[in-house]
């Protein structure tokens, strides 16, 4: 028979052991409530940008459990250095992103200002402008793609009523980008018109009709007050709007496929990343190239950041 | 200082155990071990959106009846469906267990991964389920280094449709080889009444597997004996240039944005003479709800080039199991049922799924569904087949990005052979880096 020479000290000393540590638990107990917080940032934002990170130095492919070898910085160099995929890719990004940007702002703007004088049917035309807004973006890409499509599709036909060529639209690599530009105008400047018109109804009447007595036009009164008061409004929808434009995928992906297209026309950062992590399985590249990404987006956020500071200041 | 009340105590333990359970959450991996078939209740299958799949919806409501196994069916797009297996896939995922994949796209790939089940002793455990009535190219395709990963399911091959009115009509017969096809290609071609001479895929990637059918009838192939790149061959280089002039001279606009979505369906609404692509696209344009060219469309066999009427013959669909599946026998049990002689046939006639078991094919009331040009032409794939529709590495997808390329310059008139050169180096380097 066996006989167990286990001590019963252990047991004995339990008690104490468990009171020292609540007590512990007890003394530090506003660090504790935060555990849960810590732990949910950590695990679902800390953990997947640090892992990418660590991926991005080595050669992951195929699959994240095969055998991998740390690169050092070869992943980085090698996009820094490639000027046929990634540095099109960034230019093609910034361009997205800037023109969407400019032409969401001043059509939102314009809206807005058109919306904010009551008229009748004022209800109609706001929930029909905000349409685009409750879309999917895949959905907003298979429909666009169907109306451009150059032999079947309906913006030809509307064209040709007019005795104006077919054109390509997105099926034309010079055209694509452009097109693509147009679609993100039409389905997100609703969110800039909201935002604006949200800042609008704010603002101080006084300004304004003081500035009327004064005799100052409807575009002195616009520039003069209407603009500078709604710029902390505008701010706040150039950087919401270049967050989402900076990341655009899907109507990229849904009209263009992989690559961006056959000369990789509108390929994005973005797009790029997708085709080297889930097509070619390239998860260190993809990672670099993330990582790569996510710096580019902290340093437009940093700079909008400065600028909007400045601009308050003044 | 305060003390904790037994309150506090149950949140903090709740807390701690939440972000304990979170943890080993994202750190486990699948479990190997296995639930005894009698044990399993349910079982899942991910395939893609295909005929097999609709037919499985049906096999899937029976088995259920006939054994107390519910089976669950995700289908996706194909696309999807890769980039699916490869996020559940890297996580050691055992939520699934039966899985419908693309032999040429990702076999490889996976099994290196560790993602497949090694199914050797599967297939040959039943004597009456009878593996070796599989075709035996299909047989092959869905092994690697003597071993089984999956039961093919489906085959499919490259063919032409045209149609019938346009060519009786312009007294053109159907053609046999492709210099044939290039003419009749360019007298059909009418843009300024909307019909178009011939409407294929034009869009880089997808491209190459119909590509491909036009390079083996060249006399060409993506590798050589060896496996080493072969897309800058001279027979390669005649084949894009045909391809690329095809339809640069006589297809639709846009063609570098189509893939078989967008050309299938200018055919399937009369606005193109000739289409060439999978055979598996038969009953799109078969059916009066998709198409407009129900009674006019007709199926002819790959055109003869220079090396004869060479086009692929494939394996597009195969059921394999999950490595990381708890239920592995349980799956087998359903894969053998779904894929026995006897639901073979009869998906083959009640869903013309085009199977890979001889015995319905020589069942002349189960291929009865199919239009008699078409059984023709697959019975005729034993001596023109080509089992492989694109290069045969790992790293397929990169691979038709780089034979993309001088297919794309040849039909925006650019210069084939020097973008069959840069594209061979890039091919090669890729293979290198496999070793």
């Amino acid at each position: 028979m066996a006989v167990s020479t286990t001590s019963p000290a252990p047991a004995a000393a339990r008690p104490s052991t468990r009171r020292s540590f609540v007590d512990r638990v007890d003394a530090h107990l506003k660090w504790v409530l935060i555990v849960p917080s810590v732990a949910f940032v950590g695990l679902l934002i800390a953990f997947p940008i640090a892992y990418t990170a660590y991926l991005s130095f080595t050669n992951a492919s195929g699959s994240v459990s095969r055998p991998k070898r740390f690169v050092g910085l070869e992943n980085y160099t090698r996009w820094l250095t490639d000027a046929d995929r990634f540095w099109p890719a960034v230019g093609r990004t910034a361009y997205f992103t800037g023109a969407a940007l400019v032409l969401e702002l001043v059509i939102g703007l314009a809206i807005a200002l058109l919306l904010r004088k009551t008229f009748r049917g004022q209800g109609v035309v706001r929930v029909l402008i905000l349409l685009p807004l409750v879309a999917t973006p895949v959905a907003v890409g298979m429909m666009w793609l169907l109306i451009f499509e150059p032999t079947i599709g309906f913006a030809n036909l509307v064209l040709g009523w007019f005795g104006i060529p077919a054109q390509g639209w997105l099926s034309d690599p010079s055209t694509a980008l452009n097109t693509l530009i147009f679609i993100d105008v039409w389905q997100w400047t609703p969110m800039v018109v909201l935002i604006l018109l949200a800042g609008l109804t704010t603002l101080p009447e006084e300004p304004d009709e003081a500035a009327r007595v004064d005799g100052a036009g409807a575009w002195q009164r616009f520039r003069h007050i209407t603009l500078p008061l709604l710029a902390p409004v505008i701010g706040a929808a150039a950087i919401l709007r270049s967050i989402d434009a900076l990341k655009t995928f899907d109507i990229i992906y849904a009209t263009k496929g992989v690559g961006g297209g056959s000369s990789h026309e509108a390929e994005t950062l973005n797009v790029l990343a997708y085709g080297q992590a889930f097509q070619f399985s390239q998860y260190g590249r993809a990672s670099a190239l993330l990582m790569l990404f996510f710096l580019l987006i902290v340093i437009v956020l940093a700079t909008l950041a400065i600028l909007r500071k400045k601009a308050d200041q003044s | 200082m305060f003390t904790l009340s037994p309150s506090r105590r149950s949140f903090l333990a709740a807390a701690s155990a939440g972000a304990l359970t979170l943890t080993l959450a994202a750190c486990s991996g699948g479990s190997a071990e296995q639930t005894a078939p009698e044990d399993v209740k349910t079982l899942t299958v991910i395939a893609a959106n295909s005929p097999w799949t609709e037919g499985l919806k049906t096999l899937a409501t029976e088995y259920q009846q006939k054994t107390g196994v519910q089976v669950k069916i995700e289908a996706y797009g194909n696309e999807q469906l890769n980039d699916t297996y490869k996020v559940k896939l890297n996580a050691s995922s055992s939520d699934f267990d039966v899985m419908a994949f693309q032999v040429q796209d990702v076999m490889r790939e996976f099994s290196r991964n560790g993602w497949l089940t090694d199914m050797t002793d599967y297939v040959s455990s039943d004597a009456d389920w009878d593996w070796e009535d599989f075709q035996q190219p299909a047989r092959e395709a869905v092994q690697l280094d003597d071993v089984v990963y999956g039961v093919p399911v489906m085959t499919e091959r490259e063919i032409v449709y045209y149609r019938k009115d346009l060519l009786q009509q312009a007294g053109i017969p159907v053609p046999k080889t492709l210099d044939e096809l290039k003419t009749a290609v360019s007298t059909l071609n009418d843009p300024a009444t909307g019909t178009f001479g011939i409407a294929m895929r034009g869009s880089r990637v997808p491209l190459v597997t119909q590509y491909s059918s036009f390079l083996y009838s060249f006399g060409g192939d993506f590798q050589g004996k060896d496996g080493e790149a072969t897309i800058d061959s001279p027979e390669a280089q005649q084949a894009f240039q045909f391809y690329g002039d095809l339809l640069r001279s006589d297809g639709p606009p846009g063609v570098t944005n189509m893939g078989w979505v967008e050309a299938s369906a200018l055919f399937a609404q009369g606005k193109s003479a000739f289409y060439i692509d999978a055979d598996s696209q038969a009953y799109t344009f078969l059916d009066p709800t998709k198409s407009s060219v129900v009674d006019t469309v007709g199926f002819a066999q790959f055109p003869a080039g220079p090396a004869g009427s060479k086009f692929y013959n494939i394996v597009p669909q195969t059921v394999g199991i999950n490595e990381f599946s708890t239920k592995k026998d349980a799956a087998w049990e359903f894969i053998k049922w779904a894929t026995s002689k006897e639901n073979t046939a009869r998906l083959l006639s009640e869903n013309t799924v085009p199977g890979a078991r001889e015995s319905a094919w020589a069942d002349a009331s189960a291929a009865e569904a199919f239009p008699a040009e078409l059984v023709d032409i697959i019975r005729n794939a034993g001596e023109s087949g080509v089992g492989h529709d694109r290069p045969q590495l790992e790293q397929v997808a990169q691979a038709r990005e780089i034979v993309g390329g001088p297919a794309i310059a040849a039909i925006e008139g650019g210069d084939v052979a020097a973008a069959a050169k840069d594209a061979q180096k890039q091919f090669q380097d890729l293979l290198d880096s496999e070793g």
